[in-house]
């Protein structure tokens, strides 16, 4: 992956909104998607809401990587989904450029179309079996009915070598590719129309480490070489870190936090955000402290109880105070709103009505909720 | 599961409201004037006239599809021929018999071959496609799969006569194919049937062996049934607790399916052992274009696959308890 | 470095004080490709209470080697050789009934998917009591409450409730747990973690470690522990052998292992893992090229193709010959000592910080 990139030719502005760099390119605002339960007797009927996204906030800025972190049922992936128009929002609002395009239409998507794209997590099942790469790469060309300078093909061939892919695999079927390799099929694919934004959704996480890690560096290339902004849904804290410029933490249908990046990874202040890092175990290489004798501090170790809650019926208030320590009654009955709370760098948001000091480093006290946990330990003490 | 039930089976009332309107529309779209059958050959304009106005086929079809359905569910005493009680479908053009009553004289005989044959065939079928799996990649696998694949590229058509010829006509192993009634003569019943239960029964358990090999063995290399063998249980006690719990939902799927279908009449195997059962009737009903026998057998064949369907359902839950009957 | 390449290899005995000793193991599968090579010349020890890590990525061995201890490999396309010893019993050539005495008892093994792992058809309680009625001979009843007290013990509230819930009831988390419970109920010696924690929220996953070290504390049971996640590895054992295409490559102690890596794949795997204390802006390191089919493993050393350290071995060794591993702290590589030590500190160290 040492090849140089082949830039593509500027393309005239579709709107006359700048391209420049921090103009904000996509904003969410109260976006919601609930999806109806259906249940009951003798008529079936919509008996309850999984609120997989509830009231959501973010801005994604031109030419920037912004991370979205949380767990499973957190509602990182249907953000994704309803901001390419997969999915259709409940609620809310999500502009692209200035264009409200929460409800357009498939023609008065059109345009934008091309300029959003998606990357999925499955190399595996992504791709259509049957066609070549060739015809996989150049689809969205075709549907689009875009004809680059010098034909499909040429274009095809350059964005495999932008990939790090073989031009000469062109006519090549997806199954005779590895799982890395398929993955970058998805990029070149995601690539093809010069999008300004890629949505990707876990793009590393059905892959092995070594291969993870070309996939990564390839993103981050595409990213900082083309000017494309990523929204970068992932559930590994350590590759969100490694590829965002800022990051938003959600959690049960909401964000709960969000900032630049070393904001949130070395001064969080939501409770969820300091678990969420405690949780991520640490590899010490090359010994315990630095060669230089520079002390490397122990990071707080916290132990919630439990799994995350039904998004069917979420706790009332604040959505998390079912696993918080620092939970009062005020938590339960009143939501806490997404501000800028004092202490906080510029553009650091937290969710929380009792926020945490700004360290991850140990407490005097590890937080152990986990009841199992706490009792094996004092037994252990004993 | 009540809810269950009795949501399923008014559905199932929907759907066979359904399929009598369909097959009343069907039957006047037939060429057939069913009143000039009856007439016979001399057959005046005058004659014809008046059988119309019996039968009441000079009515327009919405009123008679409206008398149809509340003698069904009312009974009906404007019957020439006597009294209808319900379920009334009519009596019948050809025989002038009650159409229920036909349906009744009919069904132990078609029962008696389902559920014979069913015994048969679930019992060889599952038996030697569970031995097949338990004994995957040996001779006697090998043997089983291949038998059945032999005799499921058979036909009743070809093996009933065949089985015949030999063990009843050459040989007199067995007795020549009849139905006696169970409550009269059990011995007889029982010796005029088995012909009749082979043959079915072998050509739908070379299914049911295929099936259940191939479900087994897939069952068998699930992750659960791995930790079964991982915590220390047998190979015989994991293969009958935890693959064959698994194995048993297409099994069920499709015997629902076929005892269904068996209930609303064997036509062939019916026809080729001469056997008095619901299948002969329905084509005979064809063949006479009589219609209020013809909705009979109809309605009560589909009754009988809707209600195995049922069945086969809330079996489901029964056997996988992730299925929630709400 | 030479000496213990020497060593190294089928000729040694089996350590007599190991609780567990794998010898010199093959394991290959018939497919309809040709013959996989899964597993290629592996030689462990595990001692009691002690806690072997086992790194790698798909395809390494490292899920068929346990397997293959437990005789529960497809006997009809699967060829083992070599040696398993536990407490001295050989198991590879042990009968049906006497692998059977040995599961979910001495040996007991918790897997990826516990959604999966577990029965759908049969409740929680149920399935942890079966192993405990087979082996301790306990009646159902006591069998029972065997399982409602280990329920208790892995942190599922309300236990004597939720012992009649089926696996589809409870949360991932909470089905790792009654994985756990199952595997313990005997109090096993040996508890062969399958990558336990790969299919849980990263919260859970913490939860779930910590309880599995606590309760290891309790039952005293050895524990290997087969992960693709050296996080994961670092945090739980105390013993790290690190595999490549069915060979072990590197092994020692965690600290060891983490202090001075020898292995160029796991310089490769250290490198190209994002950590929340690397320097977020430094690129990765990926290690290129993909593993290597086993249906054809390179010759020599399996690594070799993907190696960036072979010039410096020199000649065709690493294409031609393969590198052998020693029984305690070393690697299976080409490379001497020296070269090794000062490739880790000099190139490889300074990336990762």
């Amino acid at each position: 992956m040492t090849e140089d990139l082949v830039l593509p030719a500027p393309r005239e502005a579709a709107t006359d909104v700048t391209d420049a760099p921090g103009e904000p390119l996509l904003v969410v605002e109260k976006l919601v998607k609930h999806f109806p339960v259906k249940g009951g007797f003798p008529i079936r009927r919509t008996v309850g809401q999984v609120q997989a996204v509830d009231g959501i906030d973010l801005t994604v800025h031109v030419g920037e990587s912004f991370g979205l972190v949380g767990e499973s049922g957190c509602g990182k992936s249907t953000t994704g989904r309803l901001i390419t128009k997969l999915l259709e929002p409940t609620g809310g609002s999500i502009s692209y450029r200035g264009k409200d395009i929460t409800h357009a239409t498939r023609r008065q998507l059109t345009p934008i179309r091309s300029e959003i794209q998606m990357i999925f997590q499955d190399p595996y099942s992504s791709l259509n079996p049957r066609q070549t790469v060739g015809k996989i790469v150049s689809g969205p060309m075709e549907i689009n009915g875009i004809e680059p300078e010098g034909g499909r093909e040429k274009r095809v061939r350059e964005l495999l070598e932008i990939v790090g892919l073989n031009p000469e695999h062109y006519n090549r079927f997806p199954h005779e590719f590895s799982g890395g390799q398929r993955q970058r099929i998805g990029v070149a694919r995601a690539l093809a129309l010069e999008p300004k934004l890629i949505v990707a959704d876990e793009p590393v996480s059905a892959l092995d480490v070594s291969i993870q890690a070309q996939v990564v560096n390839l993103l981050q290339k595409v990213q900082q070489e083309l000017g494309i902004a990523f929204l970068f849904i992932a559930h590994d804290l350590a590759v969100v870190r490694h590829f965002s410029q800022r990051v938003a933490v959600m959690y049960l249908g909401k964000v709960i936090e969000v900032g630049d990046r070393d904001s949130i990874y070395t001064r969080p202040r939501h409770p969820y955000t300091h678990a969420l890092l405690s949780a991520v175990p640490e590899v010490k290489v090359g010994g315990e402290d630095g060669e230089d004798g520079e002390e490397v501090p122990q990071r707080e170790r916290i132990r919630l109880a439990g799994d995350v809650p039904s998004p069917i019926s979420p706790p009332s208030g604040c959505r998390f105070r079912t696993r918080c320590w620092k939970a009062q009654d005020k938590c339960a009955t009143e939501e806490p709103p997404l501000i800028q709370i004092s202490g906080n760098h510029a553009g650091h948001l937290t969710a929380c009505h009792f926020p945490e000091e700004p360290t991850i480093e140990a407490r005097d006290e590890d937080i152990v909720l986990d009841p199992a946990l706490a009792a094996l330990e004092m037994d252990a003490e004993s | 599961m009540l809810r269950f039930l009795l949501r399923r089976s008014l559905g199932a009332v929907v759907i066979l409201f359904l399929l009598s309107i369909v097959a009343f529309l069907l039957f006047f779209g037939m060429p057939r004037d069913p009143a000039l059958l009856m007439c016979g050959k001399t057959c005046t304009p005058a004659n014809l006239e008046n059988l119309h106005h019996v039968l009441g086929l000079d009515k327009p079809i919405p009123e008679q599809y409206w008398i149809f359905l509340t003698n069904l569910v009312m009974g009906s005493d404007d019957f020439a021929q006597g009294p209808c009680p319900a379920p009334c479908f009519g009596y019948s053009y050809h025989s002038n018999e009650q159409v229920w009553g036909t349906l009744m004289d009919r069904l132990p005989a078609t029962v008696s071959l389902t559920l014979g044959g069913a015994v048969f065939f679930l019992v060889i079928g599952l038996g030697t496609g569970l031995i097949a799996a338990w004994k995957r990649g040996t001779i006697v696998d090998k043997t089983f799969t291949a038998g059945a694949m032999v005799i499921s590229s058979m036909q009743i058509y070809f093996l009933g006569p065949l089985a015949l010829a030999i063990l009843v006509y050459q040989t007199h192993v067995f007795d020549k194919p009849a139905y006696n009634e169970f409550t009269e003569n059990p011995g007889a019943w029982f010796s005029g049937l088995i012909i009749p239960w082979v043959v079915l029964s072998t050509i739908f358990a070379s299914q049911y062996t295929r099936m259940a090999r191939s479900s087994m063995i897939e069952q068998l290399q699930e992750e659960h049934v791995r930790t079964a063998r991982a915590k220390g249980m047998s190979r015989r006690y994991v293969f009958l607790r935890y693959a064959w719990r698994g194995s048993l939902i297409p099994i069920v799927t499709i015997f629902g399916i076929d005892l269904g279908s068996l209930l609303g009449g064997a036509i062939i195997t019916e026809y080729t052992f001469g056997l008095p059962g619901l299948g002969r009737l329905a084509v005979e009903s064809v063949f006479f274009s009589d219609l209020p026998l013809l909705l009979g057998v109809m309605l009560f064949s589909a009754t009988m696959i809707l209600l195995c369907n049922i069945v086969v359902d809330a079996a489901y839950a029964f056997i996988d308890p992730r299925v929630r009957l709400a | 470095m030479t000496t213990v390449t020497q060593e190294a290899g089928a000729s040694v005995p089996a350590d007599a004080d190991a609780f567990l000793s794998v010898r010199d193991l093959h394991v290959s599968f018939r497919t309809e490709d040709g013959v996989v090579r899964a597993v290629d010349g592996l030689s462990f020890d595990l001692e009691r209470g002690r806690t072997l890590g086992i790194v790698g990525e798909s395809g390494s061995g490292k899920s068929v080697t346990n397997l293959t201890i437990l005789g529960l490999h497809n006997p009809m396309f699967t060829t083992v050789e070599g040696e398993i010893l536990l407490e001295g019993q050989e198991l590879t050539t042990a009968r049906e009934s006497e692998l059977e005495k040995l599961r979910g008892n001495k040996v007991a093994m918790i897997f990826q998917d516990p959604l999966t792992a577990l029965s759908p058809y049969y409740t929680v309680g149920r399935q942890i009591a079966e192993p405990y009625m087979k082996h301790m001979r306990a009646s159902k009843k006591a069998a029972w409450e065997r399982a409602v007290e280990m329920l208790g013990k892995v942190g599922i509230p309300n236990p004597r409730q939720r012992a009649k819930d089926y696996p589809h009831q409870f949360s991932g988390g909470m089905r790792q747990r009654a994985m756990i419970a199952m595997a313990l109920v005997c109090d096993p010696d040996l508890l062969i973690a399958d990558e336990p924690t790969t299919a849980l929220d990263v919260t859970v996953q913490a939860q779930i470690l910590d309880l599995l070290k606590d309760l290891q504390q309790e039952f005293g049971s050895a524990i290997i522990f087969i992960t693709h996640d050296l996080g994961v590895i670092a945090d739980m054992a105390d013993d790290i052998m690190v595999m490549y295409a069915g060979s072990a490559v590197e092994r020692g102690t965690v600290h060891e292992v983490l202090r001075a890596p020898q292995h160029p794949y796991t310089w490769g795997l250290l490198n190209s893992m994002p950590r929340l204390d690397s320097d977020p802006n430094a690129p990765l390191a990926p290690i290129p090229g993909a593993p290597p089919s086993l249906l054809h493993p390179p010759s020599g050393c399996r690594f070799h193709p993907r190696c960036t350290f072979q010039d410096r071995v020199g000649g065709t060794r690493c294409v031609t010959e393969v590198p052998l591993l020693g029984p305690d702290r070393s690697s299976a590589c080409h490379l001497t000592a020296d070269q090794k030590r000062t490739i880790f500190t000099e190139e490889i160290k300074p990336r990762l910080r």
